[in-house]
């Protein structure tokens, strides 16, 4: 159960090697922390163990936890797995995503549904399973890392950008059916973010890092808001963004 | 089947709100609802003054037991009360007061049930020659996780009977308790006032002092820091006696009729209660005291609830809500208590309402907060900037001086803080599994500081 200052004594990252999910997990840490979950693809790898490491301490449980996010059969019982590990759920933090190349997917139509399946499909089945196990506890939070991606697709990578936009409406509708319930659902929208997910990649103006959005993502989930942009300034720059006039929107050099 | 809501639940602070079936019932159909709670378990929520999240079972059922203070049995010659779990002290109090009776002990509120009293242990000023409520118990009849009705005191089944003093709701359903009562001539208090200049002067006043009355306690500024730290008023009393009332009072000697005078509206979008605020409200109320004041008569209510003057108060601190952070330090540790008053006064945290008492003996209950020493309350807005890291700092301080935090208040600490703060935590969880070994009893509170094991 969190305290009065929104401090989880239990933290579940789904997609535990994610830059900015783990940069969340440290951002939340306090002297109230017991347990950490980290769920990734293959607990055995050594990406997967050295970030539990990280993490670690004496007052600090940290478990790897296998969970694919394409599976979506077994995320029913892998979220019961993990209360029967740990107990009640005090934040979740959705953070698995595939960027991948448009090109790539141009070329490869199959390759870019298996992307969208882990980007949206995944998380869909995840975030109910979650859901149901926050309201049955009566209280929790769920973190969904969209994307301004999604807030008006780009042909730079509209893939990517169309699945975050799905991911955006569907943890909104989550967030109002958990209206009432004591949980609460928080999105995230991050600008472009430098992190192994973009290495290689030109910056988008308006950039930032994964202890920014994390402080950013923490900030908003102790005032209870339920959307947060980082940085902040996106909020206004999208709202222009939106209502461009197509011919002009194509031509900007966004990355 | 009576009608279940879906409810959101906080406690006084209005921090960290779980959701809950909230099921209103009464003597006859508890039992029956209780059959019918779900794996989260269910329990009893008097009128919900803890400050955290003490009266709230998130996914589970929270009981409101009706009260009828009409129903109460006053036994004049036993100088005993036998009054529903549900009734208010408040209630209580329109009862007892005409006819010459007082509770035996009342805290700085007097919206808080019979129950909820027991299951906090509440102290109030009294507490150093009288003891908390658990110490004026005699009696008390609870639904157990069986469904069966237990009677309990200090000589039947007495190990449950004080594992329920101070049990924060977690051994059963108080359904209807036993207590002393404090006869009264008059409805008046007589309060001598000084001023401190300091925290070494008002605890000099208070060791030396407090014995001679049966009320006393201490308000700090904590705004004040450097050679003003612990600036206080010491305020000390007893229940006046016709005599001390005098010729020219007005009205009958019993006379009580305590209002609300102003209600905070339940939407301010801000807190109104900021460093700039407090700061100014403390340095008048201060200057406002008198340096030394003898025999001044005061009403209950200004005298014992003064902030019940202002109905929702806690509504002022805006929707961040805030916290109340009530510690013990055990006698002999003064120097522990001052770092902790320095510390927070240098922070420059707002804390409107800082209390400070001395204690004295402790009751035989295992989870009961007093013990001889001195207890320091304060209340800071939510979202203060440092405020968790300060107070987990602060909790060691405490801890390591072989203190301990206030569960009725808590609303931020740890397993850690409760298992080393009480040493009879063990015994207390046996006594609890032997009533409860399903563990149908469950508390938000009960789960976060691990006096519980969450069922999932």
């Amino acid at each position: 159960m969190q305290n009065s200052f929104g401090e989880p004594q239990t933290i579940v990252l789904l997609g535990g090697t994610s830059d900015i999910g783990l940069a969340i997990v440290r951002e939340l840490e306090s002297a109230a922390l017991r347990h950490v979950v980290l769920a990734v693809r293959n607990p055995d790898s050594a990406e997967a163990q050295s970030a539990a490491a990280g993490l670690r301490s004496p007052k600090v449980e940290v478990s790897v936890m296998a969970f694919d996010a394409v599976l979506s059969d077994t995320h029913s019982a892998f979220v019961d797995s993990v209360v029967a590990a740990v107990g009640d759920l005090d934040v979740v933090v959705m953070a698995f995503g595939v960027l991948g190349e448009q090109s790539a997917f141009d070329a490869d139509p199959a390759s870019a549904a298996r992307a969208v399946t882990v980007n949206y499909s995944g998380a869909v089945s995840a975030g109910l399973a979650v859901a149901a196990r926050l309201r049955k506890q009566g209280h929790g939070r769920l973190v969904v890392l969209s994307s301004v991606a999604g807030e008006r697709v780009r042909s730079s990578n509209f893939v990517y950008g169309s699945s975050k936009a799905g991911l955006d409406g569907f943890a909104q509708g989550l967030g109002d059916s958990l209206e009432g319930t004591g949980a609460k659902v928080l999105v995230v929208r991050p600008g472009f973010v430098h992190s192994s997910m973009t290495a290689g990649m030109s910056a988008a103006p308006f950039s930032t890092t994964p202890d920014k959005v994390a402080e950013a993502t923490v900030k908003a989930l102790k005032s209870g808001a339920r959307t947060v942009w980082t940085p902040g300034i996106l909020r206004v720059v999208f709202s222009v963004l939106r209502h461009l006039p197509g011919a002009l929107f194509r031509r900007l050099p966004l990355g | 089947m009576p009608q279940v809501h879906l409810s959101r639940l906080a406690g006084w602070g209005r921090t960290a709100a779980s959701g809950a079936r909230l099921l209103p019932v009464n003597d006859g159909n508890v039992a029956e609802a209780v059959r019918g709670a779900p794996q989260r378990g269910a329990l009893a929520r008097g009128l919900g003054r803890s400050y955290g999240d003490a009266a709230q079972n998130g996914g589970g059922l929270v009981l409101r037991l009706a009260g009828d203070a009409g129903a109460a049995l006053l036994d004049v010659a036993k100088r005993e009360v036998t009054v529903g779990a549900g009734v208010s002290i408040d209630d209580l109090l329109r009862v007892l007061v005409p006819q010459g009776f007082f509770v035996p002990v009342t805290p700085g509120t007097r919206f808080v049930t019979i129950g909820g009293a027991v299951a906090s242990d509440i102290h109030g000023k009294n507490h150093h020659v009288e003891g908390s409520f658990g110490n004026h118990v005699r009696r008390i009849s609870m639904l157990l996780a069986d469904g069966s009705v237990a009677e309990l005191s200090p000589t039947l089944r007495a190990d449950l009977f004080w594992a329920t003093i101070g049990g924060m709701g977690l051994t059963g359903v108080i359904l209807d308790v036993t207590i002393n009562v404090i006869p009264i001539e008059t409805s008046k208090c007589i309060v001598d006032t000084t001023r401190a200049h300091d925290l070494d002067h008002v605890m000099t006043l208070m060791e030396e002092g407090d014995d001679r009355y049966r009320y006393a306690v201490a308000w700090i500024d904590l705004m004040a820091t450097g050679r003003h730290l612990g600036r206080s008023i010491l305020s000390r009393g007893e229940h006046a006696t016709r005599e001390q009332l005098g010729s020219d009072h007005d009205g009958p000697p019993l006379e009580y009729s305590p209002s609300v005078l102003v209600s905070v509206p339940p939407i301010i979008p801000f807190s109104a209660l900021n460093r700039a605020s407090v700061r100014a409200f403390n340095a008048a109320w201060f200057r406002k005291a008198p340096l030394y004041r003898v025999g001044e008569l005061q009403t209950i209510p200004q005298y014992f609830h003064p902030l019940d003057m202002v109905g929702g108060w806690n509504q002022a601190y805006g929707p961040r809500g805030f916290v109340q952070y009530q510690v013990l330090v055990p006698v002999g540790e003064e120097n522990a208590l001052r770092r902790v008053v320095e510390r927070l006064a240098t922070s420059g945290a707002a804390s409107f309402v800082t209390v400070l008492k001395r204690f004295g003996a402790a009751n035989p209950s295992p989870l009961s907060f007093p013990a001889p020493g001195w207890t320091l309350t304060l209340d800071v807005p939510a979202g203060t900037s440092g405020l968790a890291a300060m107070l987990h700092e602060l909790d060691e301080v405490v801890l390591d001086a072989g203190g301990r935090h206030y569960m009725a208040k808590d609303s931020h600490t740890t397993p850690d803080a409760i298992r080393r703060g009480y040493p009879r935590l063990a015994e207390w969880q046996a006594i609890r599994n032997s009533v409860d070994p399903e563990g149908v009893w469950q508390s938000d509170l009960g789960r976060r500081l691990g006096l519980i094991a969450a069922a999932h």
